[in-house]
């Protein structure tokens, strides 16, 4: 009796011993590791990213992180200046258009492939005609191609490209160029990923070196870009899914940049040490758009919208509602900018906005007297109503966005002071309710490039859905002769002082429509560690963005900071080493003082129960 | 599986075997064959019920993700510049342009050839997507299966030998209390404490980036720990309740006073003779858990970033990527039914009182 008990309380105290030298070799392992990993001499730097790659492969990479790779690894023909974002040369060092504006000659920069072949006319031509022939080669960028004619390349410093019809977008094809001797090879573009063989050949300022799936990737310098070498010796895009996490990660100097920030992060971030919080000026615009009766290309109506929002006087008064500035001060804590242009402010030379008499601004009085002289009474529930016509509107909003929800709630409360009604029904998928026209409002958002003729284009005529649930590219059901005309002016308009004047116009058209009804611009906020980023070049400069630019300003011109810092992130190294030993060590006498108690205790309660 | 008696008048397990035994017929042969015939008609009812369940997950799984609301060349192209021509062509690419039975023909002879099609997003078959992630997750989600078996059914059979005792009290409440906390939420708060606060551990993610060789699988250890605790601490509780009330159960029976009387210590009477009886019923629950490993966790793989299967199909759903949520819950359904009918096969083998 006595034996089997004393070898039972050895055998635990063996078992105990065992768990606790073995979780303390784990802890000093750990503590090793991670030193090591400090003391690199290697200047990484390290960006949190949450969307995963879809294709390494430019002719089907559609999301912002793979376009950013191609933008880092690919040179363009041109570029968008950093300070004022006018395009500049790139691999094309000059151009010149002829007369009727519909064939573009473009000279080829003398320069090589990361893999030391020359860089030609004829990769160029090869990029586009595969994209014009290839439907899958389309994917990504086939609608940079749609008005191309014939595109040649007569000798291997000049590239031709005929056009259908004068286009006044052929500065901005933002088109990686890629390399016709490693790619003629490829059978099929629609399974071609590019992600075999390492490093990537590109003619970027970074070359693709190592891609993990799902963890990071890799990037190391191509030291000889003709513009200049990047000056750290390695860009890491890591994934960190959850966006508290990422700014985690930033806290703890696992990542240096974090961007899309919430107002609330960005608020918290601004006190923590070593830490910069950057408050870009947005390329997005938010906005709600007004169901104005959804139609067809052929002019069929569908849907179920609120006849009343056909009423311009309606639309107006409900505009006169809405306060910009208060939704930008409370919605977006501040970090946003109140204003109804549809181009964002940071594109100084297309941006409009109204000025003096013009402006539609917040003014519930006028929106209250705006539809008592249109005939619409308020009934005994506080809502007006002509006829059937009630204005009691079904607001749809974007649910996983809590800036729109906040919005939109501040948004009913005002309407209501003018006798309408709107109900916040916040929903999944606002898609389902556009393309099938059973909305009345719903939120909406969109980034604008450096040209602005796409966002312009989405709100034609001919853009209409050709069917019901056939493609639409607009969220507005929009339809203005006169936007139209002016749209095919602006496109075919080769002088940039002229067609910014044809942008403002149509503008203005849309503004005064309130179909289309923006808000203004939320802030892109962004953090980095001012302990391993010397500087960096934003886009716009001042007041711009690091992340997402219109090119590779950013990456590209990252300097590490001073060597002090770099001494001192080697001391946080050891510091944290010695913090996880401490800790460990600490984990491990508590848990070994519990477990040998509770043996101690669990054997007397044996004995005393014999 | 047959309805159990009462646990109190259950005779102990040995006994049970020496019942069954024991020939009922004169013939041993004639039994022998009774037997086989028996086996043979429970085995494959078992089989005819996975096969059942397989064949309705495989249409559910078809028509159940097409109820989503969301068109997945709206989202994926949303906000970036294309046209309607190159939105068209995602349309035909992905076959969403062909009538409902059609599609639904195409799945059905693809699932038949265990090719569930190429993701919408990633231009990747849906199997060889699954290959990449399979492992972070079995991982991540099998070493927490482990450890919170061990350390709730440890639990839960001090708690039941001790019940009403301090321990006890303490042990099922903080138990309780873990189960009921939001996983996402715990992980949060413990990547703010432990990760980014005391630096102790890696806040995300699987490894860090350029660590290789040996260093590489201690970082992937380190990196582990954290999301671990997370899993384990939310359901470790499971284990402790069905061990401690299968083993109060126990307690009771005569067969353990039998036991004293011989004059075995405590202990014994506890480690070989309750606990081997009371465990069988978290045999099932085990093997029900060992279905859904492969479910992974999704919110605690998507909060620590961690590159598993439940992380790929939270992305998979948000567009939705229909040939990769279709496959991954096909596959995820599978797991779950094979893990079903080896628990039913297994149970009779070590629980002789449901052999058929």
């Amino acid at each position: 009796m006595f034996r089997t008990n004393h070898r039972g309380r050895g055998f635990s105290t063996a078992v105990s011993g065992l768990l606790i030298t073995l979780l303390a070799c784990v802890t000093t392992l750990f503590a090793g590791s991670g030193a090591s990993a400090d003391t690199k001499d290697e200047k990484t730097l390290t960006i949190a990213v949450s969307q995963e790659v879809d294709s390494l492969s430019p002719f089907l990479a559609v999301r912002r992180i793979t376009t950013a790779i191609g933008r880092l690894s690919y040179d363009f023909l041109t570029n968008y200046d950093p300070k004022t974002g006018k395009t500049i040369p790139a691999l094309a060092e000059s151009w010149s258009t002829s007369e009727d504006g519909l064939t573009w000659t473009y000279k080829i920069r003398d320069t090589k492939w990361t893999d030391g072949q020359p860089i030609t006319a004829e990769d160029a031509r090869w990029t586009f005609d595969t994209m014009m022939k290839d439907e899958a080669a389309a994917t990504a960028n086939g609608n940079f191609v749609e008005n191309f004619e014939t595109v040649s390349a007569p000798d291997p410093r000049t590239l031709v490209v005929k056009l259908k019809a004068p286009q006044a977008t052929m500065l901005a094809l933002d088109v990686p160029i890629l390399p016709k001797h490693k790619w003629e090879k490829v059978t099929d573009f629609a399974k071609f990923n590019n992600d075999q063989e390492f490093p990537i050949v590109g003619s970027g300022p970074w070359i693709v070196s190592a891609y993990d799936v799902n963890n990071s990737i890799t990037l190391t310098p191509n030291k000889d870009f003709w513009r200049g070498a990047p000056k750290f010796d390695k860009l890491v895009f890591r994934y960190i899914d959850d966006s508290d996490a990422q700014v985690e990660a930033l806290k703890a100097g696992e990542v240096d940049f974090v961007s899309g920030l919430t107002p609330a992060q960005a608020t918290a971030l601004e006190s923590a040490d070593n830490i910069t919080v950057n408050k870009a000026k947005g390329k997005r615009f938010q906005a709600i758009t007004l169901n104005p009766g959804a139609k067809l290309q052929d002019g069929t109506a569908f849907g179920d919208g609120n006849k009343a929002l056909q009423d311009p006087i309606v639309r107006e008064a409900l505009v006169r509602t809405i306060d910009r500035e208060a939704i930008y001060k409370t919605a977006y804590g501040g970090f946003g900018e109140a204003n109804g242009g549809y181009i964002p402010s940071r594109y100084a030379d297309y941006h409009w906005q109204p000025e003096g008499d013009a402006v539609i601004g917040f003014d519930i009085a006028k929106a209250n007297s705006l539809l008592d002289g249109a005939g619409y009474a308020k009934g005994s529930d506080g809502i007006r109503a002509k006829g059937a016509l009630k204005l009691s509107f079904r607001f749809n909003v974007h649910g996983d966005n809590p800036q729109y929800i906040q919005a939109a709630e501040m948004m009913r409360e005002w309407a209501k002071e003018a006798g309408i009604e709107l109900k916040v029904e916040p929903v999944s998928e606002v898609g389902a309710l556009l393309d099938a026209g059973t909305y009345d409002i719903l939120t909406t958002g969109w980034s604008v490039n450096p040209d602005p003729d796409y966002i312009l284009g989405i709100n034609r005529c001919s853009g209409l859905p050709a069917k019901v649930g056939g493609p639409y590219l607009s969220d507005a059901y929009y339809c203005n002769p006169e936007y139209d005309k002016l749209y095919a002016a602006q496109l075919a308009e080769l002088d940039p002082a002229k067609r910014a004047g044809i942008v403002k116009q149509m503008e203005e058209i849309l503004y005064k429509d309130n179909v289309f009804v923006v808000w203004g611009y939320a802030d892109q906020l962004e953090a980095f560690r001012s302990d391993t980023i010397g500087s960096m070049q934003p886009q716009p400069d001042p007041g711009g963005n690091y992340d997402s630019q219109d090119g590779y300003w950013s990456w590209w011109s990252a300097t590490p900071a001073g060597e002090d810092s770099g001494a001192a992130s080697g001391d946080d190294g050891g510091s944290n080493s010695g913090l996880l030993v401490g800790g460990g060590a600490v984990v491990l006498a508590a848990l070994a003082a519990g477990l040998v108690l509770m043996r101690r205790r669990g054997g007397a309660t044996a004995d005393d129960r014999e | 599986m047959t309805e159990l008696p009462p646990s109190d008048v259950v005779p102990h397990l040995d006994e049970v075997r020496d019942r069954v035994a024991a020939p009922e017929n004169p013939t041993d042969a004639r039994r022998d064959g009774g037997c086989l015939r028996r086996n043979t008609a429970y085995i494959g009812q078992r089989l005819l019920g996975a096969a059942t369940s397989l064949v309705a997950v495989i249409f559910t799984s078809f028509f159940l993700f097409r109820i989503i609301p969301g068109d997945p060349v709206r989202v994926m192209t949303h906000g970036r510049p294309v046209s309607v021509e190159q939105k068209e062509a995602l349309t035909r690419e992905f076959g969403l342009d062909k009538p409902l039975l059609e599609q639904f023909g195409h799945y059905l002879l693809g699932v038949l050839r265990l090719d569930f099609g190429e993701s919408f997003q990633y231009n990747r078959p849906v199997l060889s997507m699954v290959g990449d992630r399979l492992w972070p997750t079995l991982l991540l989600v099998g070493a927490s299966l482990i450890v919170s078996a061990a350390l709730g059914l440890w639990l839960g059979v001090q708690g039941a030998w001790r019940h009403g005792s301090t321990a006890d009290r303490v042990n099922t409440g903080v138990a309780l209390t873990l189960w009921s906390v939001p996983s996402f939420w715990l992980g949060l708060i413990l990547i703010v404490v432990f990760g980014s606060g005391l630096g102790w551990f890696p806040t995300s993610g699987m490894k860090t980036p350029g660590v290789e060789g040996f260093d590489a699988v201690l970082d992937v250890a380190h990196h582990m720990v954290l999301p671990l605790v997370t899993l384990v601490a939310v359901v470790y509780a499971q284990y402790l309740l069905v061990m401690r009330s299968s083993l109060l159960d126990e307690m009771g029976s005569d067969y353990l006073t039998t036991a004293r009387a011989k004059g075995l210590r405590d202990a014994e009477v506890k480690r070989q003779h309750a606990v081997p009886n009371a465990l069988l019923p978290t045999t099932t629950l085990l093997f029900i858990n060992i279905g859904f490993v492969l479910f992974g966790a999704v919110l605690v793989e998507t909060v620590f970033s961690w590159p598993g299967l439940g992380k790929l199909f939270y992305e998979g759903l948000s567009v939705p990527d229909l040939p990769l949520v279709q496959g991954l819950f096909v596959i995820f359904s599978s797991a779950v039914i094979l893990m079903n009918l080896v628990s039913d096969l297994i149970y009779p083998l070590i629980d002789p009182r449901v052999r058929p």
